[in-house]
């Protein structure tokens, strides 16, 4: 499903280059977690992935479902089935959260070709979706992610995932700001949407989070390339030992 | 009458003083009334219009904007056109004269050219000071308008539209509005063009609230792109009465919004809030001088204004707050969305506080669209047109949801709407 060949990208208004010739496979009904110490490029890595204008691509390429990606903006990317769950969602005040879900819902709907969802089937799907991850519908009433504690915009972003059904969910460290219980709501979250044709990128510091949420493959991340690459087996290595062997050994 | 050395005068003050001679026999008005007209015309034609060298029109230079004027059409015909709210009573005023209308239970209602015929509206046609343009212009040549009297307790429940629809020509309008003690009513003054021909409107609405009045006053500014649109409001607030002003400005070539604001009851609470809306080559002012003149009381102004293409605001709040008015608390915000590189907007917050215990303060912004905001919501699949467009919405909405009535909300962020998918 994506297929990142040789990636070299840097940040585009100072030119420091984050991605430094990255290679990563990641096939459909997998969950590919990347992990990686801090300033290794796993958010950049997100944020390249879902067409963030910041950064430029300048070597390699992007592919999924074997078409190149890195001519397509953001909402292109986004009709196309990419979602990324960010690690700090901003606060918009003055645009509804129901409002917003609609619309995001519909011209997706329409950038593929689908009718759009009436309200009373909109009103429904998110009534149902809102309810098992225990969101308040008081919560949906504010502005968009406006006043919500970090839980909360966590479990915000796990619904919008939920709503949008994408194809290629890219959770960057859903689980930071978390306590064990909201961390479970949203692993739940996530495990309720892996399908065989669904893939799932989880960005994490911790093991902890892939307890609930066990990856197929993990990903170390290091200086902008993957220098490791194996089951979730690795992910326990890491929490025992720390990154400073596998660094070493790439080093 | 001794003629003094005046100014060479431009084409515009021209066309004024000719169409003041033209009309000024059939102009409505007793000798009192008259007399008045013809010194405040000539006051005009001596201080000519005011150029950026006047502090109080430094960024507006009228005589070097305003290029022409067209002449007075008083015989134009246009038609009324359907109220904001679905509810609202509607009292007309079809080319600057007002319309027949149906009474409205509980309050007083008059044409204002009864008040210029009997001579009883003499007395208010004055200017403010010697740099009132405004107030010369429409005391020169007012036609009409309507006297409003909310009578002490009276609760007046749907609003009331004063609704200005014009063609091309001239527009001269005045709105004496007194809300009794404890009375309750929602206006709304609209101004738009039927036609879009060029039109040239000055307009002076003056609120009373006396002792323990709530009211709400939209001013709705919808005028057509080539129209000139002067307009006024003096408001005195009485003892804890309670004022939300709304300044909408949709429209227009040549703007300018004045409100002169005297607080002069205790306990009195005002609440002032403008969103302007530019585009297109135009030029729109909003000038405020709100005296805070008694101890206790509360204000907040906050204006959102949004600039694209070639267009020009401005924002001057003046807050005086006088020796004895000891805790007062006053906030003034003016935030502006620049859109583009062609566009301006200028900011004056000016303070003058001789009391020592109040609270003040102002705040200016000018920005661009967060580009976070916007790359999140194109995260989500909304193309960058349609967000870009939700941003700039949720910006002026957050100021017109201050409203609450509901259904002036939904009307207003229709409007805005409208306005900004012409625009955007």
């Amino acid at each position: 499903m994506l297929e990142i060949k040789n990636l070299h990208a840097r940040i585009a208004e100072d030119g420091t280059e984050i991605i430094r010739g990255l290679n990563l496979t990641v096939k459909a009904g997998e969950v590919a977690a990347i992990m990686g110490p801090n300033g290794s490029g796993k958010s950049t890595l997100s944020y390249i992935l879902s067409g963030r204008a910041d950064y430029e691509v300048t070597e390699g390429d992007i592919l999924y479902n074997g078409e190149s990606i890195l001519e397509l903006d953001p909402a292109e990317r986004a009709s196309k089935g990419i979602f990324l769950a960010f690690q700090y969602p901003v606060e918009i005040p003055g645009v509804a959260t129901m409002q917003f879900l609609k619309i995001a819902m519909n011209e997706q709907r329409k950038a593929r070709g689908e009718d759009e969802l009436t309200t009373p089937d909109f009103m429904r799907r998110v009534k149902e979706a809102a309810a098992k991850l225990k969101i308040d519908p008081a919560m949906l009433r504010r502005p968009l992610n406006v006043g919500f504690s970090g839980g909360e915009k966590k479990r915000a972003e796990i619904l919008q995932m939920a709503l949008l059904e994408p194809q290629l969910c890219i959770l960057d460290e859903t689980d930071s700001g978390l306590d064990i219980d909201a961390l479970k709501i949203v692993a739940d979250g996530v495990n309720a949407l892996k399908t065989p044709d669904r893939a799932v990128i989880v960005i994490t510091h911790y093991q902890r989070l892939l307890e609930y949420i066990v990856p197929d493959t993990v990903h170390v991340l290091y200086k902008g390339q993957v220098i490791r690459s194996g089951d979730k087996d690795l992910a326990l290595e890491l929490e025992a030992n720390g990154y400073a062997d596998i660094i070493g050994e790439a080093a | 009458m001794n003629i003094q050395t005046i100014n060479r005068l431009t084409p515009a003050e021209t066309a004024l003083v000719e169409a003041y001679t033209a009309q000024v026999g059939e102009l409505p008005g007793d000798g009192a009334v008259i007399g008045t007209r013809d010194r405040l015309l000539d006051d005009l034609k001596k201080s000519g219009l005011p150029t950026r060298r006047v502090e109080a029109w430094h960024y507006t230079d009228l005589k070097s904007l305003l290029r022409n004027v067209p002449a007075a059409a008083p015989t134009v015909s246009v038609d009324a056109i359907a109220p904001l709210v679905g509810d609202a009573q509607l009292l007309s005023v079809l080319q600057g004269t007002a319309s027949e209308f149906v009474a409205i239970d509980g309050v007083e209602i008059a044409p204002f050219a009864a008040a210029l015929s009997d001579g009883s509206a003499a007395a208010g046609l004055v200017a403010l000071d010697k740099d009132d343009a405004i107030g010369k212009i429409n005391g020169s040549f007012v036609r009409d308008g309507y006297s409003i009297n909310v009578p002490a307790g009276t609760s007046v429940d749907a609003p009331i539209e004063i609704q200005a629809v014009h063609g091309a020509g001239q527009v001269h309008t005045r709105f004496p509005v007194t809300f009794g003690a404890g009375s309750n009513a929602t206006i709304i003054e609209r101004h738009q063009s039927a036609t879009g021909e060029a039109a040239f409107v000055s307009t002076i609405s003056e609120l009373v609230l006396e002792e323990g009045a709530e009211a709400v006053f939209i001013i709705l500014q919808q005028q057509g792109a080539d129209d000139t649109h002067l307009g006024q409001v003096r408001v005195k607030l009485g003892r804890n009465a309670k004022l939300k002003l709304f300044v909408v400005n949709v429209g227009g070539k040549l703007v300018r919004q004045e409100l002169r604001i005297d607080v002069e009851g205790e306990g009195s609470e005002l609440t002032l809030r403008g969103v302007n809306l530019l585009g297109q080559e135009t030029h729109t002012d909003v000038t405020l001088v709100l005296g805070h003149n008694v101890p206790h009381t509360n204000s907040t102004e906050t204006f959102r204004n949004v600039v694209f293409d070639r267009a020009k605001g401005v924002f001057q709040g003046m807050i005086r707050v006088a020796p004895d008015a000891q805790k007062t608390d006053a906030k003034m915000a003016c935030n502006t969305l620049l859109l583009t590189d062609d566009g301006e907007f200028a900011v004056k917050p000016e303070l003058e506080i001789f009391a020592d215990d109040v609270i003040c303060g102002h705040g200016a912004t000018v920005a661009d669209i967060d580009k976070n905001h916007l790359y999140y919501l194109e995260s989500r699949g909304i193309p960058e047109r349609k967000a870009r467009a939700m941003l700039v919405n949720a910006f002026v909405a957050e100021i017109v949801e201050e409203l609450e009535d509901e259904k002036l909300v939904e009307a207003l962020e229709g409007v805005i709407s409208a306005w900004l998918e012409k625009h955007a």
